[in-house]
This record gives C-alpha cells, structure tokens and sequence, in this order.
C-alpha cells in the first residue's frame, strides 16, 4: 500500500501548458499516473498532447478546476503555476473539493500562505507543499517531481523537506535494497500545509509500511514536534538526517525555511531532540541506509 | 530583504505611525544642514544593516549643528560588522518618559502573524524573550480579519495603563499591521516606542524585513535594496539567479537544491575541510547558470579547490557538464575541480567532461572525501 495516492489516484494539473507543467505532466504520464485533466484558463476546449513515450490518450484542458473537476472526477491536483498566482490556484483547488492539493512552485509568498492554509483546513483538503518536488508510490503512481527511475517498490515510507537531497537518499535506498511505499517531500518553506507529524501518522497506519525515514533540516521546530510525537505514538523505527549542521545563523539556505534564527532551529537541536525519541541520525547521508538496516534488525528480532 | 531604519520609516509614516522626524544625508555638510534647520538636538545615525549600532560608535546625540558635524565626520566611512557606512539619518532628539517595543513576525508554529508588544523597549527582543519572558504580551492574528481593535487594545493595555496612551498605542499597533501586511513584510517592529513626558508616542527606531518572494509584487520596495549592504560576490549571484552564501572556508561548492547544497557543506566539514561557500544552481539549470557559478565561486581568492556535486532529476547532468567545460574554455581554472555527477543522462555528461579531459565520479562521499584531500595536500606541500 500507500499514503495519500494510490492506484485510484486520479490527477488534475494546474497550469498544465506552462514550461514546468508540460514536462512533469509527461513525466507522469510515464511513469503510469492517471492524468484525468489539465487546467489553463483561456485553454478550456484544447488537448494536451501525452507524447510518444506512453499509450496514454490526450488530456483534456479545462478553464477551470471546476470545470474539470465535474467532467472527470479528479481527486487530487497539483499545481506548477507561478508563485505570485499559487495561493490562488491551491484555492481554487480547495473550494471545488479536491481533498489532495501538492503545490510544487517555489517562491510563493508567505503572508499568502498564512491566508490559505486556514482556508484549506476549512474545506477540509490537505495540501502538501508548496516548494515542494511532490510524491511518489512506486510503480503505482507519482504525482510532482521526484525522478521514478531512483525509486523502488517496498517497504520503507520516507518524509522530507528537502528535493535534491531527497533523491540522493532515496537512490541511496533502492541501491542498497531498500525500496518505498511512499516517498513524500513537503517542502523547504517556512508554511506547508503538510507537516513530518502527518507524514509519520500516516506511515504508522499504512500496513505496508515497516520503517520511516525523515530528512529535515535547520529551521523551526517542526523536527522536534516530530521526534516528540516518535517517541508517543509510533510503533515502527523511524532514522533520520538533519542537513545544515554548518550553515551560519541568520542566514536563509536557499529554502526560505532553512534559517537559524537566534539559538533556534539549529541542526544540533534537532539531532539531540530526535537521538532523545530513538531515532538514530545519520552524520552522512551514507549512514542513513546503515542505521536503518540495525534498526529493521532489530525490529525484526523483537517481533520474531 | 532588509531594508534601512530611515526607509522603514518613511513606510510607518505612510501608514500613518507618528515618527520622529528626520532626514538622511551622506556628508558632513548634509548633516550639519539638517541639524541647523531643525534648531534641536538631533541624533546621528548610522544606515547599516547590523544590529549594535549603538555599540559600535554609530549613533551620536548632538547639541550644536557643529557637534553634528563632528559626528558625523566620524560615523561616515566607518565600519560596523564588516559594513561601511555612507548614509546617516539625523532625527530630532526626543524626550524619553519610557520606552516600549512593539512588533509582528510571522511565525512559523501558529502559521500567522504574531504582534508582539513589551514595555522593555530599546533592548533586543530576543533577549527579553530569554531573560523575562513574562515581560513579552503576544496575538496571533488571523490574516483574514487583520488585528482587531480589541486585540490591539490588549496588547496597548499591556504597555500603558492610562487609557489615552493605551489608545495611541493601539492605533500604532494596527498601523504598523496595515504596514506590515502591505509592504509584504516577515517582519516589521519599532523599538523604541518612546512615551514622551507629555504623554505623545513617537516610534524613534523601526525595522523592517520585506519577504524576497513578494518582491515582484512591490516593484517599489525592491527599489529599496542597497548593494553596499551585500558581499560583491552575492549581489552577483542574485542577478544570475543563484543562491550563494559566501563563508570562510577553501572547498568551493556547487550543488543543485538547497538541501544537498547544506548536506555537502556537512559533509566537507564532517572530512575536516571547510566549505567556502553555500550554492545551489537550482533545478532546471542551463548551461549558462553553471557558467555563472563558477566564475563566482573562483572569483573568490580563499577558493582552493572546487566541488560539483549534481543529482540528474530534472537537472540534466550534461547541462552541467556543458556549462563546466564552456566555462574552462572562457577562464582556465587555477584550483583543481572534483566533480560528482549522477542521475538524468549521466553518460553524456561523463563523455562531455571526458571531451575537455576532466572526469567525474558518481558517489557523493567519494567524492567529497576527494576534494578535501586536495585541500589537505595543497597545505601540506
């Protein structure tokens, strides 16, 4: 099994003709995701071309996610439009009743996000991102960015804030064996709609699913509420890697989320609050696969 | 994006904040103009964005338009943290009864933004924070109503028990907000707010940090931005679109996505080199992007070895690889370069590198272990 998407995942892109869109759009076409529809207001009516690569038919461009919504049942969206038009665009998502909403764009404002999250809570959706590479099911479904040729079907259920460093984890997982339920990232801003507690909930009820990985980063607490919630309510072994143990303080690392402000947000805090719940982390991202292999060993005595 | 204390200013007066008047000059002369118009005693300010202005010499009171002269002859060319100061602001002294600290953040846990308010104005709030924290009154406001009167009243009640301060106060307080969520603003605050003996408040510092994601939506206050303020080199690397953070070690490091950028910069130090710097080319990179890269990473004389690390998702290893040997062709490299590349057509990114006699590596660890070696040899020898 999965988290949040599965084999009756049926996908909407928002901003589906744009530069980012069309790419990602054929990517998961590819890769066997149900693309359902497309929205690019002004293009309602048109088609957009699947490509050589796959048997997938045309996927029919509404005006509107209502309008697309009601002609093919979409039930989860994801959406690349540029950052000053995506609080809009998670919205208008949320509005129609879409209950999974990723939002990929990097760059979105954040006192936008302070106005959406709450209206997305309100419509009851979850959304994860935004500045975020999305998820993936392997071999069953991918929606958003992460590469499908690095990941493998199996039973490790990963959590990330980062992208890159994401698939460097992952590709590291498949090599050694180690494949995934699901990979999510949730994204590198300071507001996400998703947050790790959600991810390793979920990955506690998901039956398939023997052991998490968690990759987070300097910046805020979000770490540490985690490794409190590890240590209450999660039965399975959960490893972990923190990226940021030398960048300076007061200063953004790319993601507007990763800053140390004044002594908080620190790697070394969030190492100590996750070593005080048993969740090993790794000092290289090599040594996440090692810990993770001790920890599933044991695991698999204290069950035998 | 910080911007400068008098810049601030004239935001909070625009949204109609009392402040205290004042006006910016960039020579002694200047000043002593502004400090003779005015016939009061002013202070002198420098415009930097560093925190310990006081500290540092940079901020003067002054009886006579000579006096101010004379100070600012001294704070103009001067160095606070690292920054050269060319601009001072000359504000008219106020009278100080008692001093209050107000200001709004967005914060990250309630994922709204916070009003803070407390009477222990003119010292850092982190530090209050710290020591008394009791002394700190906070509202997380929902963005979809804005402060309201009787939160606003609260917090100003918090400050000043009599009811015509409390109501200026919570006038400012809302003010400041309307200020805040229009300039786009993570952070906006006054400190001081100065009670004067006559009972008037006036704000006589403020700052202000405008979110870098809505700049394109306030082409006015991206006006704002002063280069003086930033390292050559990251000025640089803004207009090319790269996110560079300059930092005092020798591995220069180029690495797409921010968190294998940080992973790298750990793992250079975890094998006892340093990172000279944090640079991440971002996710569909061009050749052009890597050009840029390194002639801002070798432009930066501490560099004595560089380091690429690329995972191929939707960054195309041979746009990398392109850019890498275009950029060799342009500017010879005087540093050895050790390059990891993997991921999204890797062979023809090796085959591209082999073409201009450079190789690569697929493993991370690998390869940073490799250009802290040459770090390590290069001192040794």
């Amino acid at each position: 099994m999965s988290i949040f998407i599965d084999r009756d995942t049926r996908l909407l892109v928002q901003g589906i003709t744009g530069r980012d869109g069309s790419f990602h759009t054929r990517q998961m076409l590819e890769y066997g995701t149900a693309v359902v529809a497309g929205v690019t207001p002004g293009k309602g009516g048109q088609t957009f071309d699947a490509g050589s690569a796959t048997t997938a038919p045309p996927v029919p461009i509404f005006d509107t996610v209502a309008d697309a919504a009601e002609a093919t049942g979409a039930n989860v969206s994801v959406i690349y439009v540029p950052p000053l038009f995506a609080a809009d665009a998670i919205m208008e998502a949320a509005a129609v009743g879409i209950p999974l909403i990723v939002c990929i764009t990097e760059g979105v404002p954040v006192l936008d996000m302070t106005r959406v999250y709450p209206f997305v809570r309100d419509h009851g959706a979850r959304l994860i991102g935004p500045n975020c590479p999305g998820l993936i099911s392997p071999s069953v479904c991918k929606v958003g960015i992460i590469p499908g040729r690095i990941c493998a079907p199996g039973p490790v259920g990963l959590v990330s804030r980062s992208g890159t460093l994401t698939y460097e984890l992952v590709d590291q997982l498949t090599r050694a064996g180690f494949g995934q339920t699901t990979c999510v990232g949730i994204g590198g801003d300071p507001i996400n709609g998703t947050n790790f507690i959600d991810c390793l909930a979920a990955f506690e009820a998901d039956e398939a699913t023997t052991a998490v990985v968690m990759i987070g980063e300097i910046g805020g607490t979000d770490e540490q509420e985690a490794a409190r919630f590890v240590s209450m309510h999660m039965s399975k072994p959960v490893v972990g890697f923190i990226a940021g143990r030398t960048a300076p303080p007061g200063r953004r690392m790319g993601h507007a989320g990763a800053i140390i402000s004044g002594a908080t947000g620190t790697a070394a805090e969030k190492v100590h609050a996750m070593a005080e719940a048993a969740i090993p982390v790794g000092d290289r991202p090599v040594d996440v696969v090692t810990l993770l292999r001790e920890r599933l060993a044991v695991a698999g005595r204290g069950a035998a | 994006m910080d911007i400068h204390e008098y810049q601030a200013k004239d935001l909070l007066r625009r949204a109609g904040v009392p402040v205290q008047p004042g006006e910016v000059a960039d020579t002694p002369s200047g000043v002593e103009a502004i400090a003779t118009r005015y016939g009061t005693m002013v202070v002198v300010k420098a415009q930097v964005h560093a925190g310990g202005r006081g500290k540092a010499g940079g901020v003067k009171l002054a009886k006579t338009p000579a006096e101010a002269r004379a100070h600012a002859e001294r704070i103009l060319g001067m160095s606070i943290k690292g920054l050269v100061v060319t601009r001072v602001l000359v504000a008219q002294a106020a009278d100080i009864a008692s001093e209050s600290y107000v200001g709004i953040i967005v914060d990250r846990v309630s994922k709204r933004p916070v009003v803070m308010v407390s009477p222990a104005g003119g010292i850092d709030i982190e530090e209050v924070a710290a020591t008394t924290p009791h002394r700190i009154r906070k509202v997380a406001v929902d963005p979809r109503y804005g402060l309201q009167p009787f939160e606003a009243m609260q917090l100003a009640f918090f400050l000043y028990r009599d009811v015509h301060r409390a109501r200026a106060a919570a006038r400012i307080l809302r003010q400041l907000y309307e200020a805040f969520i229009d300039s786009g603003a993570s952070l906006a605050e006054i400190n001081p707010l100065v009670s004067t003996p006559t009972g008037d408040l006036v704000a006589v510092d403020a700052k202000i940090s405008i979110d870098d994601n809505e700049l394109d939506r306030h082409p006015e206050l991206a006006a704002l931005r002063d280069e003086s303020a930033e390292a050559p080199s990251e000025t640089d690397a803004r207009k090319a679109n790269l996110t560079f953070i300059k930092l005092e070690g020798n591995v220069g490091c180029v690495v797409n996505g921010a968190g294998l950028a940080m992973a790298t910069m750990d793992l250079v130090k975890y094998y006892g080199g340093e990172p000279a710097n944090f640079l991440d080319i971002g996710g569909s990179s061009n050749p052009e992007k890597v050009v840029n890269a390194l002639r801002i990473i070798t432009s930066d004389p501490q560099v004595r070895v560089i380091l690429f690390n690329i995972f191929g998702g939707i960054t195309r290893t041979d746009d990398v690889a392109n850019g890498i040997v275009t950029a060799i062709r342009q500017h010879p490299l005087r540093v050895p370069i050790v390059i990891r590349l993997t991921g999204t057509n890797e062979h023809e990114a090796v085959r591209i590198l082999a073409s201009a006699g450079l190789s690569a590596v697929t493993d991370m660890d690998e390869a940073v272990r490799a250009a802290v070696a040459l770090v390590g040899a290069e001192t040794a020898a």
